[in-house]
């Protein structure tokens, strides 16, 4: 088991520093700093409180400071062969959970929003504000942890959080085929991790015993010629999030896009036009933000949902 | 029995006679007159759920067969100010269903359309009232299911496993209800008619479908769910462990769990209730075992055959007296049998029990059942476990006879004692069952001021009148009306 006992000193001292009044906004590494709208000018940013607090793999729970690089925290969990379903790209943990983006493997990881177990964040009045529970299941009260995966800080100031992991499998393969439906994957084999297609190619990732990682590539051979690939597809600009079903019809996406199959991810050429929220929605969300940040001071500009 | 709702009542103020007749005709003439019942037999049968809480108090009772009579009842309600209380198959075990004060409780039972199955995205739109085994029935020819499991799947609604983010013996791997809920038609108190979530990977705006799953009806009422669908497994494995002590099983889930496998289902039941089970349905399970581990692995064959042997080798390591792997359908059916009928079989001890529901770290399984034994054993009660061993899932069952003069007063201490063990483990109030009106007076155990204040936030924000469910949840001095109307939200600060 890790324990650093000093993350409870440093949410003090984070909580001091964000104090009840003036805007502020927290930084990760700003690999997705533009999400949301541009942040107002002249606004205070601060850094989250970092590094692993508690980890111990029998409990597949991991407590980790929200600054902490997601690279970091999956190095000293692959120690004990777990991961979580956090992407790896060059960003913190917090960022990572305040903009709410799935893993390219979302099929073998699983939701991000469904691995976020507790919360600990400070609140636009500089109260520590605890929600969710440590364990992997938990229906104690209303369920805040969700609302804060895609908020981009906007309800409170992220500080640190439990996270559910998983294990890795022992065996890996990335194939690419020119010469298949890609919609005919997941008829062919039983939930494979991950399903690219770029117009031309199709990449699968198999995981799992080696035996079985080697029978889903026989019964994907079946089909169409697989080869081992080494070289992933290079993803276009623009991340989109459409029904599962749009993927049939890929010129939306611009001249260039790779699309998760069976998802609905898409990295396209263009940019996905802003897309409707309802107006109750729009009133209850409105509420929401005025009842967690009455002031308007929680990083302010940024909007969830708006390109 | 009724404290905890009596308690809560008075914070309600009753509804003025002679004011119902007339909310009445207004309900009918918005639905039909059959469909909105008023008779003593009906209020009777809906002023209490599956739990121990009785002494409700229900209202006129409305049967809506779609979203605008639903949003038409609301409406109605918020006229003559009155709250409501949504209700599927009534299994819960909290008093979330509970009425108080006259509410109208709006009964989905007839919303029990499957609306649509897309197997080529794995999504499926039902109405709320569809129950749960229901709809993975109509699945099976497609190779697909409906995750959650709940025990009462047989008659528990998908709107009501929304309400209570419902688990089940197979949450370990699929996860609770939440992970399969994509979208959710709601109707808010107000009458309006909101989808929160969408059928794509990242809706755009905060997560309310995240926060209205568990909110025990108290955000609005789902109408409509649309949920992911999971592909059956191609191979099934049911494993029975046979041990000496608890200790022995909960050691070994630790270990299956440390390994890197993630069952299906890790469920342990103590001796007494094994002994109970086998009586019952004859599950063929060894009744002279201290404790049973009841172990699943699903997949592709070839890692179901790794992780049984693994299973098996732990089980060993870990002192077990025998260990069966079910050979076919029918024996794997019988194991889980055993598992699903529990509680049935304890009507043959006692004629009441009071089942409970905590989550602890795996690692303080063994600590925590020792102290809830001792805890039984102070109070006078026989108590059973079986529980969801995987994810530290708990369900004592304290058997009794409700005519033991005092043994009601011995049922409660010993239920407060139960979770205040847990939660000095440091788990969680509950796990799968809700806080209803049952754990409102433990949430301060868990969660300070602050943490309730922030949670009461969220209510407000779907339900400034708190009129939707009220009473649940949040514990006395937290209530939503209490806070609502402390704060003034200031315009125009955002969006």
């Amino acid at each position: 088991m890790i324990r650093h006992t000093d993350i409870d000193v440093q949410i003090q001292e984070f909580a001091a520093a964000i104090g009840d009044r003036e805007p502020i906004a927290i930084e990760g590494n700003r690999t997705r700093w533009s999400l949301g709208g541009d942040l107002q000018p002249d606004v205070r940013t601060l850094t989250a409180p970092s590094g692993i607090a508690e980890y111990t793999p029998a409990e597949m729970t991991v407590q980790v400071g929200c600054g902490t690089l997601v690279s970091e925290l999956h190095d000293e969990l692959a120690k004990a062969g777990q991961r979580t379903a956090l992407p790896e790209r060059g960003g913190t943990v917090g960022g990572a959970v305040v903009v709410g983006q799935n893993h390219m493997c979302l099929l073998g990881r699983g939701r991000l929003r469904d691995s976020v177990l507790n919360v600990r964040y400070v609140s636009a009045e500089g109260q520590i504000v605890s929600c969710g529970g440590p364990t992997v299941k938990n229906v104690s009260g209303f369920d805040l942890p969700r609302l804060m995966v895609g908020s981009l800080g906007t309800l409170g100031n992220l500080a640190d959080v439990i996270l559910r992991t998983n294990p890795i499998p022992t065996h890996s393969r990335w194939l690419v085929s020119d010469d298949v439906d890609p919609f005919a994957i997941q008829k062919t084999i039983y939930r494979p991790s991950s399903i690219l297609w770029d117009g031309t190619f199709t990449w699968v990732l198999l995981e799992g015993s080696e035996q079985a990682v080697n029978e889903e590539h026989d019964k994907l051979s079946a089909i169409a010629a697989f080869e081992p690939s080494t070289e992933m597809p290079v993803l276009p600009e623009h991340r989109w999030s459409v029904h599962p079903n749009d993927l049939r019809f890929p010129g939306q996406f611009g001249e260039s896009f790779v699309a998760s199959i069976g998802v609905g991810t898409v990295w396209g050429a263009n940019a996905q036009p802003k897309r409707n929220i309802e107006p109750g929605v729009e009133r209850v969300a409105s509420r929401l933000k005025n009842n967690f940040d009455p002031t308007g001071r929680l990083n302010p500009g940024r909007v969830p949902g708006r390109i | 029995m009724n404290r905890a709702v009596d308690a809560l009542r008075k914070r309600w103020k009753r509804p003025v006679p002679g004011e119902t007749g007339q909310l009445i005709r207004e309900l009918r003439t918005a639905l039909t007159k059959d469909r909105v019942k008023y008779d003593a037999a009906q209020r009777t049968l809906l002023s209490h759920d599956a739990s121990i809480y009785a002494g409700g108090d229900a209202g006129p009772v409305c049967y809506p067969t779609s979203t605008n009579e639903v949003a038409s009842i609301m409406q109605i309600a918020e006229r003559h100010g009155r709250s409501v209380v949504p209700r599927g198959a009534g299994t819960g075990l909290t008093g979330g269903a509970v009425p108080m004060d006259e509410p109208v409780v709006i009964a989905l039972n007839k919303m029990n359309r499957i609306l649509e199955i897309d197997a080529e995205n794995r999504i499926a739109w039902v109405e709320a009232g569809v129950v749960n085994l229901d709809l993975t029935k109509e699945l099976r020819p497609l190779g697909l299911h409906f995750a959650p499991d709940p025990s009462s799947q047989q008659v528990c609604t998908i709107g009501g496993n929304v309400a209570n983010n419902a688990g089940g013996p197979h949450c370990l791997a699929y996860g609770v209800t939440g992970a399969h809920v994509l979208a959710i038609e709601v109707v808010l108190p107000g009458g309006d008619v909101v989808t929160l979530g969408g059928l794509e990977p990242e809706p755009p705006g905060y997560d309310l479908r995240g926060a209205f799953v568990g909110s025990e009806g108290t955000l609005g009422i789902a109408t409509r769910v649309a949920v992911a669908l999971t592909p059956n497994p191609p191979e099934t494995k049911t494993l029975l462990l046979a041990f000496a002590e608890p200790a022995n099983a909960a050691a070994t889930v630790s270990s299956i769990i440390a390994s890197g496998i993630v069952p299906a289902a890790l469920e342990v039941m103590d001796q007494r209730i094994t002994v109970a089970v086998e009586n019952f349905v004859n599950a063929g399970y060894p009744t002279d075992a201290g404790a049973i581990l009841l172990t699943e692995v699903d997949g592709l064959q070839p890692n179901v055959d790794v992780d049984v042997e693994q299973i098996i080798h732990l089980g060993n390591k870990h002192g077990s007296t025998s260990i069966r792997v079910a050979e076919d359908e029918t024996e794997r059916k019988a194991l889980w049998k055993g598992r699903k009928a529990a509680l049935g079989a304890i009507a043959q001890i006692m004629p009441d029990y009071y089942l409970h529901d905590t989550v602890v770290p795996r690692s303080k399984l063994a600590t925590v059942l020792e102290q809830i034994y001792d805890i039984a054993e102070r109070h006078e009660l026989l108590v059973m476990n079986f529980f969801h061993a995987g994810d530290g899932n708990l369900h004592p069952v304290l058997a009794f006879d409700a005519r033991e003069p005092g043994v009601m007063e011995r049922v409660h201490a010993a239920g407060a004692e139960i979770v205040q063990v847990s939660i000095e483990a440091g788990g969680v109030l509950s796990g799968e069952h809700g806080i209803g009106v049952e754990k409102q007076k433990f949430m301060k155990l868990l969660f300070t001021d602050d943490d309730l204040d922030h949670q009461n936030r969220l209510r407000i924000s779907f339900d400034p009148s708190c009129r939707a469910n009220p009473g649940k949840v949040m514990p006395i001095g937290h209530s939503c009306a209490d806070i609502a109307s402390l704060r003034a939200i200031p315009k125009g600060v955002w969006g």
